[in-house]
């Protein structure tokens, strides 16, 4: 029953014989050893698991490794590069735009997409772009205040 | 003896400071219980009743014991020797049922914990837990607390039929004469209903036993990382410095993890038993059954009042539902709600009555706020009731019976003394940010457009930096040990353990400014038994209050220290040093020395001076002489759809006063989290059991906490009222936010619907829920 995958994980391959009923979550954390993505519901509400698979956010909770196999998953520990950090977990921090920490992998993996839709969102915009992610700790403001702050600052990169 | 002048330079405190903590959050470096990871651990999954009430009738374990994968399954029996889980409240006459760790013949809620299996990883133990046959005789439930004091209804604990657990009456000047010379009594039954906290982060607890050396660790996501370790060596009779704890990252507790849970002493139990390290991770559902829910209070409130609006007395029954077991603080909510009901009114006649329920549900304990939201919402609504009935504004008849700013200190009639407080002044600039008189007349004029614009005003005190040691259950200090090291960098322990609120950063801003360094030369650590010295934890708004004192005083003594070293390196008395941005001079010399210098020669000691010991290390335990009283006032403005019942907040106001500000980014962060918690529980959340026990709301598909898209953009403000009670001043605002928010919406809402007569709606303000009390005003 146990099938062998191979799965780019942000940029590197991992290869691994899994059971078919393995979540990509739990192929993230224990199999690539990757445990900033985290798990908050297990039913796909909450959002603390958001990966990019083939650059569209997913809950990884409910997609499975097998599903994954030969494609390209980024998480978390693969956006910043050469220890500079990207520009959305850049104005998180500055905006403080997390508390106990625990849903913002999530939330800045889908804030990281949001802005490669939509790269000037309005505040309401990006209050329903990021409902599928839940945070009990900042009320939202701080991090509606982050994804307009890494909007402007990645637009006077390009 | 060194002068106590102040002479720092304030670099960093009160600077709007991004956070030391995040570079490690923000990067998915960071170390949750569930990323622990140790050679050859286990992990346990547990079987939790599916029944709200029912007779254990056998449990057969062995096709389970036999799956592949599984080490082994423990049952109530087997756990037999551990001590029941602990709660930290006497009141007289309390009845207190034994709460062992895993059920033995009976089930009280869904979710109580019956068994345990123990696999090599996660899914083997899902398999085996399926194997295990639980045959259960249901019985009747009870899991409405005021059904439950009903003739006849299910005994919760068949030894005590009535379903009582406790009892107490309370009371402060004279009410019968209040009420007998009241001009207007108004009365209302109001309902703060069940809530699941929700931390983002689920409980998970590993554990390791060293057999060699007798030791166990265990890393649990709690917000209590001391007492639980107490509590948990004499629940497995173990010696307490044979236990470490260590909390780590902690994904959110806001009062759900102030608490010793059962799977903590089990866990600790199996990894002895079978000398491998076990890790258990809640799931969310198991979150929503067996970690403690909030609120619960059913509340029967007389309002009395003279006819110029002049509150004279408060009468209070409340009605607590406390689910099947006491956790470690849950009888004490109605009682710190009691405290605070007269909530920031100068009136000096109350009597209150609580009737503590045990009911056919997971115990109810400290959700953030935990007693006073229940308080607040009941006075706040009393009084706009009062308001309503006597046809006055309910700023104007805030302003009448708020103490004066020379009133302070204040004493209550329930015992208390305000600390200090300037009650109008958040009413009155929150007035001026909304343009009241212009936005009450824009009011007036939608309402003739058939238009239903409300607003409601909360004018909230609250109680917190606990507290006062007699007035806690375990103590009410909190501990810092300040350590400097020889190359000058500064190690704060705190006994705080904080979790999301940005102690890291604000007393590394307290130790930077202290010594002349920067924020970044500063490391704060908390949270593991074997490093930090004992210490109370984080909850109740007091990490900063407490903890942060506690903090200072170390870092007062280490300056005065550093002083001396100072002094007999430049050759002159420590009086006539100058200590400014980490250079220590003197007019009587013209050397200088810095803080560098000062902490090499600490330790290297080549001329130490005469009657001073080596190193530069102190630790202080910081006991506050009373607790502090936050105050402000909420405003939201709303717009409610006649058609759909469904409240669309247009502006919504805060201004707080929480006292001295360290980190002002930190403490708006604080603010708006506690105002969408507050919202959260006014228009969206309730935890649902049905008649039978069961918990409808038991996953996050039913239970809804907001949204980005429900909390509205919040103009946040504060006033500034330093506290007496403590040299920074500092008071609290972990909770603020939750306390002053749900009574301003529902006043905001029941103003709005108030021309078709509605006078009340209990929350969660659904749209259902606003939409029936409309269409039952406009059929009547």
């Amino acid at each position: 029953m146990e099938k062998s995958i191979r799965v780019n994980v942000n940029g590197k391959t991992v290869e691994a014989t899994v059971e078919p009923r393995l979540l990509l979550v739990h192929f993230l954390r224990e199999v690539a050893a990757l445990t900033g993505t985290h798990v908050g519901c297990e039913t796909t509400v909450c959002g603390a698991c958001t990966v990019l698979l083939e650059g569209r956010a997913v809950k990884s909770c409910t997609v499975l490794a097998v599903q994954a196999d030969g494609r390209k998953v980024e998480t978390i520990e693969g956006l910043a590069h050469n220890g500079a950090l990207h520009p959305v977990q850049e104005a998180f921090w500055n905006e403080h735009g997390l508390q106990c920490g625990f849903c913002t992998p999530g939330m800045i993996m889908t804030s990281v997409q949001l802005l490669s839709d939509q790269p000037d969102p309005s505040r309401e915009e990006i209050r329903h772009g990021i409902e599928g992610n839940l945070c009990r700790c900042t009320g939202y403001m701080h991090i509606v205040n982050a994804v307009r702050a890494a909007a402007k600052k990645m637009a006077a990169r390009a | 003896m060194a002068t106590t002048t102040p002479t720092k330079v304030e670099a960093y405190v009160g600077k709007r400071m991004r956070r030391q903590e995040d570079p490690r959050l923000i990067t998915g470096a960071a170390t949750y219980a569930d990323d622990i990871k140790k050679p050859g651990m286990l992990y346990a999954m547990i079987l939790r009743s599916p029944h709200g009430a029912a007779r254990i009738r056998g449990l057969r374990t062995e096709a389970a014991a036999k799956a592949p994968g599984v080490y082994a399954v423990f049952t109530g029996a087997d756990v037999a020797g551990v001590g029941p889980v602990p709660c930290a409240i006497s009141l007289p006459g309390l009845r207190v049922p034994k709460h062992t760790i895993l059920a033995t013949n009976r089930v009280y809620y869904v979710g109580h914990a019956v068994a345990v299996v123990v696999a090599t990883d996660r899914y083997k133990a899902a398999d085996a837990l399926e194997l295990i046959e639980a045959d259960y005789d249901p019985l009747p439930a009870v899991s409405d607390p005021e059904k439950a004091l009903e003739k006849g209804a299910a005994a919760v604990h068949p030894e005590w039929p009535d379903n009582i657990a406790f009892t107490q009456h309370t009371e402060g000047g004279d009410l019968k004469k209040a009420f007998a010379e009241a001009g207007v009594i108004v009365k209302q039954r109001i309902v703060s209903q069940r809530l699941i906290p929700t931390a983002m982060e689920t409980r998970g607890v590993v554990a390791e036993w060293s057999p060699g050396d007798k030791n166990l660790s265990i890393w649990s996501s709690t917000q209590i990382p001391h007492l639980m370790r107490t509590q948990v060596a004499l629940m497995l009779g173990i010696p307490e410095n044979h236990l470490r704890v260590v909390t780590p990252e902690v994904g959110g507790g806001f009062g759900s993890k102030v608490n010793v849970y059962a799977e903590e002493a089990l866990m600790g139990f199996i990894a002895m038993k079978i000398n491998k390290p076990v890790k258990w991770i809640e799931s969310r559902r198991e979150n929503f059954q067996a970690t403690i829910h909030g609120r619960g209070h059913v509340d029967y409130a007389e309002l009395s009042a003279a006819k110029d609006g002049t509150i004279t007395g408060l009468k209070i029954k409340i009605i607590q539902d406390l689910g099947a077991y006491h956790q470690l603080l849950g009888p004490l909510m109605p009682v710190l709600s009691v405290l605070m009901m007269p909530g920031i009114y100068n009136f000096h006649n109350v009597e209150a009555d609580i009737v503590g329920v045990f009911t056919n549900a997971v115990p109810t304990d400290a959700y953030r706020g935990a007693g006073r939201p229940e308080a607040t919402h009941v006075i706040e609504r009393m009084v706009d009731i009062l308001a309503a009935e006597l046809k006055m504004d309910p700023a104007e008849i805030r302003l009448k019976n708020f103490p004066s700013k020379d009133d302070f200190p204040f004493s209550t009639a329930t015992g208390l003394v305000y600390d200090s407080g300037e009650y109008d002044k958040p009413l009155r600039r929150a007035m001026q940010i909304l343009e009241y008189p212009k936005t009450r007349q824009a009011q007036a004029d939608a309402r003739k457009q058939g238009r239903h614009v409300g607003i409601g005003i909360s004018t909230y005190g609250e109680i917190c930096a606990f507290g006062p040691s007699p007035a806690t259950p375990a103590g009410g200090w909190e501990s810092a040990t300040v350590r400097i090291e020889p190359t000058a960098k500064v190690t704060v322990m705190t006994g705080a353990s904080p979790h999301g609120q940005g102690q890291e950063t604000s007393f590394a801003q307290l130790a930077a400014d202290a010594f002349g360094v920067t924020p970044d030369d500063i490391t704060v650590l908390h949270g593991d038994t074997a490093v930090v010295q004992y210490g109370i934890g984080t909850f109740g708004s007091r990490a900063t209050a407490v903890g942060g004192t506690a903090v200072y005083l170390a870092l007062q003594d280490l300056q005065a220290k550093c002083r001396k070293f100072a002094a007999h390196m430049l050759g002159v008395a420590p009086d006539d040093v100058q200590a400014e941005g980490g250079v220590y001079s003197s007019a009587r010399s013209s050397k200088t020395v810095t803080f560098g210098d000062v902490a090499l020669e600490a330790h290297i000691c080549r001329n130490l001076p005469p009657g001073l010991e080596p190193g530069l290390v102190a630790t202080r335990f910081f006991e506050p002489s009373n607790f502090a009283f936050p105050f402000g006032a909420h405003i939201a403005h709303v717009e409610v759809d006649g058609e759909t019942g469904e409240v669309k907040i247009l502006r919504y106001i805060a201004v707080d006063d929480c006292g001295k500000v360290i980190n002002p980014l930190l403490v708006d962060g604080q603010v708006h989290g506690g105002v969408a918690q507050g919202l959260g529980q006014a228009l969206l959340e309730e935890a649902v059991y049905d008649e039978g026990g069961q918990l409808v709301t038991g996953e996050l598909m039913t239970y809804a906490i907001p949204k980005a898209h429900h909390v509205p953009e919040i103009e946040s403000e504060r006033t500034e009222t330093p506290s007496p009670v403590n040299p920074l001043g500092v008071k609290g605002v972990g909770e603020a936010g939750t306390i002053g928010c749900s009574p301003s919406l529902v006043n905001a809402v029941v103003d709005a619907l108030a021309p078709l007569g509605v006078r009340h709606i209990d929350m969660p303000m659904t749209p259902q829920r606003v939409w029936r009390a409309i269409s039952e005003r406009s059929r009547a």
